[in-house]
């Protein structure tokens, strides 16, 4: 699926290093997303693949190293931050919708409250995604019954109301009951052959070989390997990434 | 309500328990059967209008106040929460008795208003509680799960966006009997009020003291006003919260 990622660069990581208190999460992270590439992270829980991304919209601040995202360097300024924040949408791992608000208001709230769209316009956005994750018969419901596999579709049409430019994905199908998580990985590969630049942490690995540009593996807060889906899974260059597909791909 | 049977019973247990001494009970004070008591009761409910409107406009300030206070301590400014944190330290630890006298005699010469009682003991009223108000609102916004703030603040929503809109309606469900139980105490302090005149339940009942000469018989009526009072006040708070409780949906 290379032939959707131009070269032009809409991410620069350069020598990311992030701590919680004494723990050193990432050290020297240099990665680079070009426009409509697909990447997807993974590597044993601890190793720094999710608070990557999450600093990739400033849910985590980094301490050392730059992060530019579609031009605009992450620091302190609010004005940045809202910006890009409103380019990049995030799905997370425990869906996160808000409760206390319809599934159509979950979608159309922030294209209303932040793009200032009126709410015709903002609900008719919201229907529209809601047809493109297959569940406008659940406009007019709350999230609480809804499935996990509904609930996280919503999701990610809540964040496509944003129109963004960059979707991260942080363990997407991981909360979810097996008979649901294809329904999830549907949607996402839909999104990949619209031409969404994608960051995928999960331990789908069917998915991110359909799916995947480029395969990371990540272990002790650094990337240890970064390749085409072809040769990550036939050839892994190092020990470290051998063992862990070797214990994910036996399940 | 029968919870109310039961306190009403043991109270008039206390009561007849009294009749056992050696003192002689002149109930006919507040008796509803003699022309007497008619008039002293509808004398001493007279002040009932005057309890609650203070306790509704008390609450009514103190929550808003107490809303702005904990926004303020959650604010990302240092010097916000610092003010908020030093308000409601400062504040709850002035007793309400003398915040009272102090609003009413005090404020005004401080900067130069006049303030009629009410409005005294609104404002006292209302300070002392906007502090317990603003704790309430802090442990309710705190409670919130985090990944509502990391959602919000995802897609791009402002910080008052994201207060407005997700936080603080579900925050509500959740404070809801914490403030029902605050207006109930604030209609019983509102009776610290009477020391500076408003003529509400309590100062009704004192000064028919002065003329009766019959405490025991008056302030057990009086009791019994605050009683009646609160039961309905309670009993409308929790079907606020059934209500709210049976919205169609269950936080995540």
């Amino acid at each position: 699926m290379s032939n959707t990622a131009n070269g032009a660069p809409i991410i620069e990581i350069e020598r990311l290093n992030k701590w919680f208190g004494d723990l050193h999460v990432l050290r020297d992270i240099d990665l680079r997303v070009r426009h409509g590439e697909k990447i997807v992270i993974c590597g044993p829980s601890g190793s720094g693949k999710s608070t990557l991304i999450r600093c990739v919209n400033r849910l985590e601040r980094h301490q050392r190293g730059r992060i530019v995202v579609d031009g605009i360097e992450l620091n302190d300024e609010m004005k940045h931050l809202a910006a890009i924040r409103s380019e990049v949408g995030m799905v997370f791992q425990s869906f996160n919708l808000f409760p206390h608000l319809t599934v159509l208001d979950n979608v159309s709230l922030a294209p209303r409250r932040v793009r200032r769209m009126p709410a015709a316009d903002a609900e008719a956005l919201a229907m529209q995604l809601l047809e493109r994750v297959r569940i406008p018969e659940q406009a007019h419901k709350y999230p609480s019954q809804l499935s996990g596999g509904q609930q996280q579709r919503v999701a990610i049409a809540r964040s496509l109301a944003m129109r963004p430019k960059i979707m991260l994905f942080d363990e997407p199908t991981s909360a979810l009951d097996p008979e649901m998580i294809n329904e999830v990985l549907e949607v996402m590969e839909g999104l990949a052959l619209d031409g969404m630049t994608m960051l995928c942490v999960t331990h789908e690995m069917g998915f991110a070989r359909r799916v995947a540009d480029t395969m990371v593996f990540m272990d002790r807060g650094e990337i240890v390997e970064a390749a085409a889906p072809e040769a990550f899974f036939s050839r892994p260059a190092t020990e470290r990434c051998r063992l862990f597909l070797s214990q994910i791909l036996s399940h | 309500m029968g919870g109310a049977k039961l306190a009403i019973a043991v109270l008039a247990a206390g009561l007849l328990a009294g009749c056992s001494g050696g003192y002689t009970w002149g109930w006919y004070v507040v008796s509803p059967w003699g022309p007497k008591g008619q008039s002293n009761i509808l004398f001493l409910l007279s002040g009932l209008g005057w309890t609650v409107a203070v306790a509704l406009c008390a609450i009514a300030a103190s929550v808003v106040l107490g809303l702005l206070v904990a926004l303020l301590g959650l604010a990302p400014s240092r010097i916000a929460r610092t003010a908020s944190w030093i308000y409601v330290e400062m504040l709850r630890s002035i007793p309400m008795l003398v915040m009272v006298l102090w609003v009413f005699y005090g404020l005004p010469v401080v900067m130069d208003i006049r303030l009629d009682v009410f409005g005294a003991g609104v404002i006292a009223l209302a300070l002392c509680d906007s502090a317990f108000e603003a704790e309430i609102f802090r442990g309710g916004i705190q409670s919130i799960d985090r990944g509502q703030h990391e959602a919000s603040n995802s897609l791009g929503l402002s910080y008052l966006d994201k207060m407005r809109f997700i936080i603080l309606p579900q925050a509500i469900r959740r404070i809801l009997p914490p403030l029902g139980n605050q207006f109930v105490y604030m209609l019983k302090t509102s009776s610290l009020v009477s020391v500076i005149g408003l003529a509400e339940l309590t100062r009704k009942a004192n000064e028919l003291v002065v003329t009766e000469y019959r405490p025991l018989e008056i302030y057990s009526f009086l009791i019994l006003e605050y009683l009646a009072l609160i039961l309905i006040v309670s009993w409308g708070v929790r079907r606020i919260e059934r209500r709210m409780a049976a919205a169609d949906y269950r936080p995540a």
